[in-house]
């Protein structure tokens, strides 16, 4: 199973998100084409309801530990309620920077 | 003094701080350029460590924040999260609200 389908499956199993976009932003990078390095996800799931941001991150980085250690360099979340959705971001999901090459820094 | 000693250190002792790749001022990395304006742009000092410079630090900080990739703001001690949390707080102005209620404690406190 390709990387991005990996993070579909773990986090459809694990928020039942009423939506869920997991976006391969690899060839913006400094990687080889058809790369499976640099993510995107937005998700929106009632289990975010009355949880920090820092906490539904943490929540999601713990569902993809094993993808974060081994395949995963970059990954961009944007988690939403079904309100804060609604209210603010259904329109205007914010763009990923672009890469400025800093992995090819060695010291 | 090891590496762990030496993160705990400087986030006592640094009640803003970012770690990043690269400089506010040269920037490494998509990531940490939007991180390290949107703390500028709260127009309050702020530390900074570049991990590219450290890679002791890169290595053993996600462990011990258990929290995988950079940037990372810590302030007070306490991590705070990553690029897409310091946007979006910062969109939402709450980031502005706690830099500055951060700031003013401790020039307050240093003044003594």
């Amino acid at each position: 199973m390709s990387v991005e389908a990996t993070i579909e499956q773990k986090l459809l199993d694990t928020f039942s998100p009423s939506y869920l976009d997991v976006v391969n932003e690899s060839h913006q990078h400094n990687v080889p084409p058809g790369s499976e390095s640099h993510f995107k996800v937005v998700i929106v799931s009632k289990a975010f309801e009355g949880e920090r941001l820092i906490k539904r991150h943490r929540a999601i980085n713990s569902v993809l530990a094993d993808e974060l250690a081994e395949k995963i360099h970059a990954l961009a979340l944007h988690t939403y309620t079904e309100k804060e959705w609604q209210d603010y971001y259904a329109d205007s999901v914010p763009m990923s920077p672009k890469c400025r090459g800093g992995s090819k820094v060695t010291s | 003094m090891d590496t762990i000693e030496r993160i705990k250190q400087q986030i006592s002792e640094n009640p803003i701080l970012l770690y990043m790749k690269g400089s506010p001022k040269l920037p490494s990395c998509g990531f940490s350029s939007q991180a390290s304006q949107a703390l500028i742009a709260c127009d309050e000092k702020f530390a900074y460590v570049d991990i590219l410079q450290n890679p002791d630090i890169r290595a053993e900080l996600p462990k011990y924040a258990d929290w995988p990739t950079f940037p990372q703001l810590w302030i007070e001690g306490e991590l705070i999260g990553g690029c897409d949390i310091i946007l979006e707080m910062y969109q939402q102005g709450e980031l502005q609200k706690l830099v500055k209620e951060v700031a003013a404690k401790h020039a307050t406190a240093d003044e003594k």
